[in-house]
């Protein structure tokens, strides 16, 4: 076997339709699988204890649904849509337009829970230690929050390199990536409300 | 490469200042490098933990016997679980993976190579902070403040209550940081081998190790991941006094059970995968046979990775569960056997009428094939709860676990070791020391773990800290630590040959089994860039139609 590279090259054609998954989209996709069962724990958590605080305050005392921002949160997975399509046809200003109208919804959606939160611990008297609900409220919705403000860190630097020129139609398929994980983020919010506000109440 | 060359290239290493060496592999990207300080860290670790099981078999030797204190015990066989399953196995098998699913599919890295570096060095750091519990609290007295809450840690002992100062939280953070190192390789895995195929090289024509690590990833992804879940709401509870475990305040420990165990059987098939993923690719060349039934082997191996998921709880059946539990877990659990079953099966229809060579690599694969099957078997046993009743947290489950884990998965590693260290190092390791290697070893397995089942069914239960004698315990548990010596004696015949082959070797050349799959194209140790040109492939063993091309497997695939 003296023969070095040139022998794992026999002479054949590149079979025609070659073309294989970007590995950005696949390495996302894995990313939103093992994010989604961090979460599934926690709803498991928070469904298995529903009901099974010792003191109070429960969440029907104290909760009350954040419609307002959720609907922010939501629409702001349109936006980014529509932005991503901006970027692909070209249209620069719209793409900014869109994407930095998203990062604003998004930050209203952490605005509103931190308002929550504020409400529920100087009002209420509910932390994350007084009892199993507050336990589990604070650690599901935390969670949630923490994965919004590092799309919202992430969305803020594209729209730095995109104020600074730096992002065109070539960067299309990254920034797909991104809005894959802020779709991503939106639909747990979509199952959080539920769990917390609907089921949990 | 020719020898001319290598040695130019040894001397060029030799010559530059070792801290520009240090420094370059500190900062590589490199899959081929990142996966030899996977390795490295591995066998490093596999060291450590062994003296830990030789300190707990020092202590089992005789009854009443204190060689250590209890609390130093505790602390031993905790650190040597977590040390074995997280910083020795899942590193040793990311590492060949890492080095070795490039070069098998024809591309010249990772996905993600800046992931890569990271997930090692979060791997490594979660390594070194478990082992600074020695020195970190109250010092290097009593062992300092290692863990000592049992590899599982059940709740509620790592509470606050149970568990003050810092022992709990080296281990919480520690496996916590290595679980998403964990999860960047799967990750990292799962993006190349889905998007870097060589041209030609469709899901059906990949390498059967290919196939196996990207379900092991797969499964990493759904089952690593609860384990960090749990890790977070243990730290809630210990840092912000949260009571998802703390039964005074309405929490469960049960849950907790419910949380390890959801990662914990899974991260058994995760490890047991890249190593059928060994003995299928060493399997068939020592046999001079192509691999017998590819299809079915992929299929059965994608089984396994959905059915393991659901087995979990046949690890709780003495806390309580309702019969509908207990069934349902007992039946799964005795389906696994099914796919592994079949693998069984065709490895054994592989080798059926071959030329088997029986050079070391091969050797640890029999010997995983015979070890494997025995430990499915007590694993089949213990799956029918009534069984499980009587011997749950007894010495017959480890047994059961270590017949697994070094029986199994430790064998063919081993193999692994022995088939690709000549295209790592570009030398081949010492056939004499691997024999020597290979049969100290498997007397010195079967004299520990076959043994250590009778004093399991005798009734001695896991974690005891001595025994009084006259139980019937006392001989046994004596052959038991006389073999864990004898493996150790192994395992240091194995370093020796590790370091010794690595200068006086036999230099291997690119292809010194006559092998089929891509990595044994390119030079031994393969160039930085791997290939020169991207290879293109027409079936399952390009190298195959590459060298006899008036018979190539590609006109019958």
């Amino acid at each position: 076997m003296s023969a070095a590279n040139s022998m794992a090259t026999p002479a054949l054609e590149t079979p025609e339709g070659w073309s294989l998954p970007y590995r950005g989209t696949v390495g996302m996709a894995a990313l939103i699988i093992g994010e989604s069962a961090i979460f599934t724990i926690f709803v498991t958590a928070y469904l298995y204890y529903v009901g099974k605080s010792l003191t109070g305050p429960t969440p029907r005392e104290v909760l009350e649904a954040p419609i307002f921002f959720t609907i922010c949160l939501l629409s702001s997975s349109l936006t980014i849509h529509f932005a991503g399509r901006s970027l692909a046809r070209g249209t620069r200003g719209a793409f900014l337009g869109l994407w930095a109208l998203t990062i604003i919804l998004g930050a209203l959606f952490l605005f509103g829970t931190g308002r929550e939160w504020h409400r529920l611990i100087y009002e209420h008297g509910l932390k994350i230690s007084t009892n199993l609900f507050g336990t589990t409220y604070y650690s599901l919705v935390g969670l949630h929050a923490f994965h919004v403000t590092a799309g919202l860190v992430m969305l803020f630097i594209v729209l730095m390199f995109g104020l600074a020129g730096r992002v065109g139609p070539d960067q299309s398929a990254r920034v797909g990536v991104l809005s894959m994980y802020w779709h991503f983020v939106d639909s747990v919010w979509v199952v959080v409300f539920t769990v917390v506000y609907i089921i949990g109440r | 490469m020719s020898s001319d060359e290598l040695a130019i290239r040894n001397v060029q290493v030799g010559g530059r200042p070792w801290v520009q060496v240090l420094h370059e592999w500190v900062i590589t990207v490199d899959h081929k490098r990142l996966g030899i300080l996977y390795i490295l860290y591995a066998l490093t670790f596999l060291v450590i933990a062994g003296a830990e099981a030789a300190i707990i078999r020092i202590q089992l030797m005789y009854p009443h016997n204190q060689f250590v204190s209890p609390q130093v015990f505790n602390r031993m066989f905790t650190m040597h679980g977590t040390t074995m399953i997280f910083f020795v196995v899942v590193p040793v098998l990311f590492g060949f993976a890492n080095y070795l699913v490039p070069l098998m599919i024809g591309a010249r890295d990772m996905a993600f190579p800046r992931l890569n570096a990271f997930s090692f060095w979060l791997t490594a750091l979660g390594g070194i902070l478990l082992y600074f519990s020695f020195l970190g609290g109250s010092g290097l007295y009593g062992a300092g403040n290692a863990p000592d809450i049992g590899w599982w840690a059940y709740a509620p002992l790592p509470s606050r209550a149970f568990s003050p100062g810092p022992s709990s939280d080296y281990w919480t953070i520690a496996v916590l940081v290595a679980g998403f190192g964990t999860i960047g390789g799967a990750i990292n895995l799962i993006a190349t081998i889905l998007c870097l195929r060589c041209p030609g090289m469709r899901l059906g024509r990949m390498p059967l190790l290919a196939w196996l690590i990207l379900v092991m990833s797969g499964e990493v992804l759904f089952a690593v991941t609860p384990l960090s879940a749990a890790q977070i709401m243990l730290l809630v509870d210990r840092y912000l006094g949260g009571h998802f475990f703390d039964t005074q305040a309405g929490g469960s420990a049960t849950l907790w059970m419910h949380f390890f165990w959801i990662f914990g059987h899974p991260e058994v098939y995760i490890l047991v995968i890249p190593a059928f993923a060994f003995v299928s690719e060493i399997v068939p060349v020592f046999s001079r046979k192509p691999i017998f039934g590819y299809p079915i082997m992929v299929a059965a191996t994608i089984c396994i990775g959905f059915v393991s998921m659901s087995v979990w709880a046949h690890h709780m059946f003495t806390i309580g569960m309702n019969s509908y539990a207990n069934s349902f877990f007992a039946i799964t659990s005795m389906v696994v056997g099914i796919p592994t079953g079949i693998k069984i099966f065709n490895w054994i229809g592989t080798m059926w009428g071959g030329k088997i060579q029986f050079k070391t690599p091969m050797l640890f694969c029999i010997a995983f094939l015979f070890q494997f099957l025995i430990a499915g078997l007590t694993g089949i046993m213990q799956a029918s709860a009534p069984f499980d009743w009587q011997l749950s947290l007894s010495y017959f489950v480890v047994a059961h676990f270590h017949y697994v884990i070094v029986g199994g998965i430790l064998c063919a590693i081993f193999g692994a070791f022995y088939y690709w260290y000549p295209k790592i190092t570009g030398r081949l390791m010492s056939e004499r020391l691997g024999k020597w290697h290979f049969w100290l070893f498997v007397l010195g397995f079967h004299m520990t773990f076959d043994v250590m089942h009778f004093p399991g069914l005798l009734g001695m239960p896991r974690r005891i800290y001595t025994y009084e004698p006259g139980r019937g315990w006392d001989t046994l548990n004596l052959i038991v630590s006389i073999g864990a010596f004898i493996q150790g004696m192994a395992i240091l015949v194995f370093v020796a040959n590790l370091i010794v082959s690595y200068w006086k070797g036999d230099i291997a050349g690119n292809d010194p089994w006559d092998a089929w799959t891509l990595e044994w194209s390119v030079s031994s140790p393969p160039p930085a860039y791997n290939f020169a040109t991207i290879p293109t492939v027409a079936s399952r063993r390009p190298l195959w139609d590459l060298k006899h091309p008036e018979d190539p497997d590609s006109r019958y695939e």
